[in-house]
């Protein structure tokens, strides 16, 4: 690891001070892909900011029924807290598809957000990267892409959002709190993180000078009809090739209102409102899920390697709202598919 | 590669930032340390307590053999910088022993034959410390998901999965104990 200054921060104002102070500094918290980025030479901060003391390590109600995340929750106490088994399952069976128990207990909510592509090319500092080192080249593009983005990518980077969370939270519909200088701001999570463009080196819209506080969840946590279905290499501890967030409200046989989201496929959680403005009012049958996977991957473009992506994310859409329709979620112990 | 040197060069040319006193209390014992900042816990552990029951696997938290447990949670100590943890309470495979006898985990290990080469097993006991603590796993499948953080390249899971499962229901040994 490169040798890098270390200070705490006593209060969120406090820790908005230091990092404006210092244009190379970086906040770690739980450092699970931060402390591996700095160890292969990704990023090389001058200074790393604990932030692991400040008070943002509750989940509390909000006024208008949803539920506020601290930023600082762990993974794991945040998939297991009652509130969010009992109204936002969706969200408790993302969190557990990703990473392991370890990395679970470690990770925080504000992390997670922030957490960067796993694209090989990335963490290869021998490789031309245009994340890393913006000019320098795309290496994915015309290199090993079986992982890499079939939607919303770019000439310059084909890099995909790794978490399993927020495709859970892009379909719930989240919103991120920031606190920087100038106070608090409000971020709708589809404006939180970025497609790659021509300016890939830049995930989220979160400035440097700015800390994630919370994340805020709506009062509807699509509880009762929902799935999310990750397709992977191996059963477990893998990222997705694919993975599908899932939620329905159905009335009589028809579908009231559909979240749809995707992960592992682009370069941020893949909402599409397209396709959930197509579900609703349509009935909750196989043809509507077949129709809204078509308008899901109405734009999707493989880079031979990953090709078959794009027919394992149609079937993973349809096998995901027909799990949610009967109220069936895809389990995070039995992988088996049903 | 001459453009890596060179950062590496300029890298090295920086003064090392000053080291930092962190007390940890490892297996009950305080340790007082003076540490750089990006000193690991693994590392801290290994090199400067001297405790080497703790395994550097991967060094990128991918196969759990660093796994310790920090306030009875589990991590991955490779990805843990010590500075971080000034006065937790850090438990290692060198502190689940209790006068003299072995912990229920590390004598079901034994009694199954849980491991070949033992390289993962320090990391396998402490996961499996912090599972039974979770209380989340009931069945060899949850056991199996649970326990996925930890790589065994030796393909030692069935007996694993058999150990944590005698540790967790107090099951008498399928063999007898012991052997030597």
């Amino acid at each position: 690891m490169n040798n890098f200054e270390f200070s705490r921060a006593t209060d969120v104002a406090d820790a908005v001070r230091q990092i404006a102070a210092d244009p190379g500094a970086t906040f770690v918290a739980g450092g699970t892909n931060l402390i591996d980025l700095i160890k292969e030479g990704v990023t090389k901060p001058s200074r790393l900011i604990d932030i692991t003391r400040l008070q943002l390590n509750r989940i509390e109600d909000t006024n208008d029924g949803g539920l506020r995340i601290g930023a600082l929750v762990p993974n794991s106490d945040l998939a297991y807290h009652p509130e969010i088994d009992k109204r936002y399952p969706l969200l408790a069976s993302a969190i557990l598809a990703g990473a392991s128990p370890q990395l679970r207990n470690m990770a925080t909510a504000g992390g997670n957000l922030l957490q960067r592509t796993r694209c090989f090319y990335f963490y290869d500092t021998t490789t031309p990267c245009n994340k890393r080192e913006p000019g320098s080249g795309c290496s994915a593009v015309d290199g090993l892409n079986r992982m890499h983005a079939i939607l919303g990518a770019s000439e310059h980077c084909i890099a995909t959002h790794p978490s399993d969370m927020c495709v859970a939270l892009a379909a719930l519909e989240a919103r991120v709190l920031a606190a920087g200088r100038n106070g608090e701001r409000s971020i709708a999570f589809a404006d939180f993180h970025r497609l790659p463009g021509d300016t890939p080196h830049v995930d989220t819209n979160l400035n440097k000078d700015e800390i994630i506080t919370a994340v805020e969840l709506p009062p509807n946590g699509f509880a009762k009809n929902y799935s999310y279905l990750k397709i992977r290499d191996r059963l477990s501890y893998a990222f997705a090739l694919v993975s599908v967030a899932a939620g329905l409200e159905i009335e009589n046989g028809l579908i009231r209102q559909a979240r749809l989201a995707l992960g592992g496929v682009a370069h941020k959680p893949w909402r599409d409102r397209r396709a959930e403005a197509q579900l609703s009012g349509a009935p909750a049958t196989r043809e509507s899920f077949a129709r809204a996977a078509t308008t899901v991957l109405r734009e999707a473009r493989g880079f031979d390697h990953n090709d078959f992506k794009i027919e394992l994310a149609r079937r993973a859409i349809v096998r995901a709202l027909t799990q949610a329709a009967s109220g069936t979620p895809q389990s995070q112990i039995d992988k088996r598919v049903r | 590669m001459a453009k890596s040197s060179v950062a590496r060069k300029e890298r090295e040319k920086l003064p090392a930032p000053a080291k930092m006193t962190v007390t940890l209390h490892v297996n009950g014992v305080a340790k007082k340390l003076h540490l750089a900042p990006w000193t690991t816990l693994l590392d801290a552990l290994r090199i400067h307590i001297g405790l080497t029951g703790t395994k550097k696997g991967c060094d990128h938290g991918q196969c759990g053999a660093c796994t310790v447990l920090i306030d009875g949670r589990r991590i991955n100590s490779c990805l843990t910088l010590a500075v971080m943890k000034d006065g937790a309470q850090i438990t290692t495979i060198e502190g689940l022993a209790k006068d003299g006898a072995l912990h229920p985990l590390q004598q079901a290990f034994i009694d199954h034959d849980a491991f070949q080469c033992g390289y993962c097993t320090p990391g396998q006991i402490c996961s499996a410390v912090g599972l039974i603590g979770e209380t989340r796993a009931d069945s060899a499948e949850e056991i199996r998901e649970l326990m996925s953080g930890n790589i065994c390249r030796c393909g030692a899971y069935p007996n694993i999965v058999a150990a944590i499962e005698q540790a967790m229901s107090r099951k008498p040994a399928s063999r007898p104990k012991g052997g030597a």
